[in-house]
């Protein structure tokens, strides 16, 4: 049995002009699920984020937040929501812990239950020993884990997280990823936006991939994978010069052979005997790799394009 | 621990208030901002916004006035230069005040702080946002009224009991500007849009009946200032100020009220239409 859906989307549209940033998606949300948006940049994912909350307005399509349009019911729908924007909009102002109260103070919650919980959220965001920092004393990883502390201090029932380790440095994209793993453990429906392949595997239970406003495929990482690809994949290069007259000679070597300006791959679903017939044709590699097949393989797949351009 | 698994009665009592799409009667919570962050920052421009009219008053009435001697009053009762002045002073700094903190402050918070993106992300709704930073603004304006005030006894300038109504009517002063001023600046988009405001705001104040009587001007020009906001609260702080009431009273009051309700219909109309499109 499912648990009921937070999240209810059909046809959703937005366009601004000419340009149709969202085309017509659909899709549900489960309550307690972790569900992501991956796309490249540009593909929508951040208009289809700011209509479920209710600060975009959508051109056409329906939309439902736990029972509610957002679009008639701003302020309420927001009540049961958690924001962490693209871009850290902290409270410069305020010190660290000041930024956690008086955000709550938005939700019109009272002290009373905002002093106990800024100071239990800043333990959780790991961020204690700066309670009485300056905001623009922090880190980059560490303001982004008050952006997420501070969207906690309603206890939403729905997290948004739009590109949540964007220009973030690979230590502190883990400290992230387990903070956020956490409060997928704790029951909290996640919704996030990545254009990070791993960030999408490690967290999401199901995903969309979305290019151009559409939905190009869905499914959970692993399923997604098993369909758009083979287990493995072998990456050759050849030198820049070279990568495109070889891919030719290599076809019929594995499932499929993709040929990018910088390498080829081969998809395979056994990448060492994949390999071993390359060099049974006298090709010689300048580097080879075989690793499993991953989502960037998925979007290269569906769209013919990488993802990170 | 858990951190999240919700149940808390009071995040359950906060999403049970009632909502309207565009406010969520907690613009206390957007003052309570501006007074925490007020706390360690605007000090200094708090005080210089202050001193402005105090200088020129003490320039003018107290340098000027005695070569200039005594004018006619509203209603027509001799009063010495200072005292006619120090009401006319009294509105610009209510002006000032609201104006500065409704256009620059709003113009660094909108476009360079992002403040209002956050907030419209929470349960507020972006009436709650102008109300509360209109009510700032509207803070600052009664400080400034408050301590110029002061000044005027000091100096003894105040002769009737009813001047300390030039409070109360520094503060309609201040809405008006304030809800207005805010609603412009949301058209701003450059520093040099927002020097606009300094060219409008700079006459206003040297030409709205400030420093003489409007009947200098021929008739047309009268109209024209008339037709300023500033003119009709430099001469409704000035019949307060004697305690000298008229029909006129009621029409500069008038003119205030329909500016203050015409100024937060384009204000919010405007945080809507740039934060919720």
């Amino acid at each position: 049995m499912n648990p009921p859906a937070v999240i209810t989307a059909e046809n959703l549209t937005k366009s601004y002009g000419e340009l149709t940033a969202v085309d017509g998606i659909s899709f549900e949300v489960s309550a307690g699920e972790s569900f992501g948006l991956l796309g490249p940049n540009g593909a929508g994912k951040s208009t289809t984020m700011k209509m479920i909350g209710g600060v975009s307005h959508r051109t056409s399509g329906k939309l439902s937040i736990m029972g509610l349009d957002p679009e008639t019911h701003g302020p309420e729908v927001r009540a049961h929501l958690g924001v962490v924007p693209q871009q850290d909009n902290l409270d410069e102002e305020l010190k660290v812990r000041e930024n956690l109260i008086v955000y709550g103070r938005y939700f019109g919650l009272p002290l009373s239950y905002l002093r106990p919980k800024a100071d239990e959220l800043l333990e959780f965001a790991q961020l204690t020993d700066k309670a009485k920092s300056r905001v623009d004393a922090l880190s980059g990883g560490m303001k982004r884990r008050l952006t997420i502390a501070r969207s906690l201090i309603n206890e939403p029932k729905i997290l948004l997280l739009d590109e949540p380790t964007t220009g973030l440095d690979p230590q502190a994209r883990h400290i992230l990823w387990d903070r956020l793993f956490r409060l997928k453990e704790q029951g909290v429906t996640l919704i996030l936006t990545t254009h990070y392949m791993d960030e999408a595997e490690q967290l999401c239970d199901r995903l969309i991939v979305v290019d151009k406003g559409r939905i190009m495929a869905e499914g959970s990482p692993a399923s997604l994978i098993r369909e758009y690809s083979t287990r493995e994949v072998v990456e050759l290069r050849f030198g820049s010069e070279r990568n495109t007259t070889i891919g030719v000679e290599l076809e019929g070597v594995g499932e499929r052979v993709e040929t990018l300006p910088d390498r080829v791959l081969i998809y395979a679903d056994d990448g060492e005997s994949a390999l071993e017939q390359v060099s049974a044709r006298r090709l010689r590699p300048l580097t080879s790799l075989v690793r499993r097949s991953s989502l960037e393989d998925v979007f290269l797949r569906l769209t013919g394009r990488s993802l990170v351009d | 621990m858990s951190v999240l698994t919700g149940g808390h009665s009071a995040t359950e009592a906060a999403r049970e208030r009632t909502f309207g799409p565009l406010y969520s009667r907690n613009a206390l919570a957007v003052v309570a901002r501006g007074l925490m962050a007020a706390k360690s920052s605007t000090w200094l421009i708090l005080v210089s916004g202050f001193f402005e009219p105090v200088l020129y008053l003490i320039s003018m009435g107290v340098g000027l006035g005695p070569i200039v001697g005594t004018v006619a009053g509203p209603g027509g009762q001799e009063i010495s230069y200072a005292a006619y002045i120090a009401p006319a002073l009294l509105a610009v700094s209510a002006m000032n005040g609201a104006v500065y903190d409704s256009t620059w402050n709003v113009f660094f918070k909108m476009n360079f702080a992002k403040l209002y993106q956050g907030m419209l992300y929470t349960s507020l709704g972006p009436l709650d946002v102008a109300i509360g930073e209109i009510f700032l603004a509207l803070l600052r304006g009664l400080l400034y009224a408050t301590g110029f005030t002061a000044v005027m006894a000091v100096m003894g300038l105040i002769t009737t009991p009813w001047a300390i109504l030039v409070i109360p009517a520094s503060v309609l002063i201040a809405f008006g500007f304030a809800s207005f001023g805010m609603g412009i600046t949301s058209f701003m988009k450059t520093f040099q849009q927002m020097d606009w405001i300094n060219f409008f705001m700079l006459p206003m104040f040297l030409f709205s009946a400030t420093f003489y009587p409007i009947t200098v001007y021929p008739q047309y020009i009268q109209w024209l200032i008339q037709a300023m906001p500033l003119w009709h609260g430099v001469e409704l702080l000035r019949q307060i100020s004697i305690g000298s009431f008229s029909p006129a009273t009621a029409v500069h009051i008038a003119y205030y009220l329909v500016m203050i309700a015409l100024g937060i219909m384009l204000t919010t109309g405007r945080l809507r239409k740039l934060f919720l499109k």
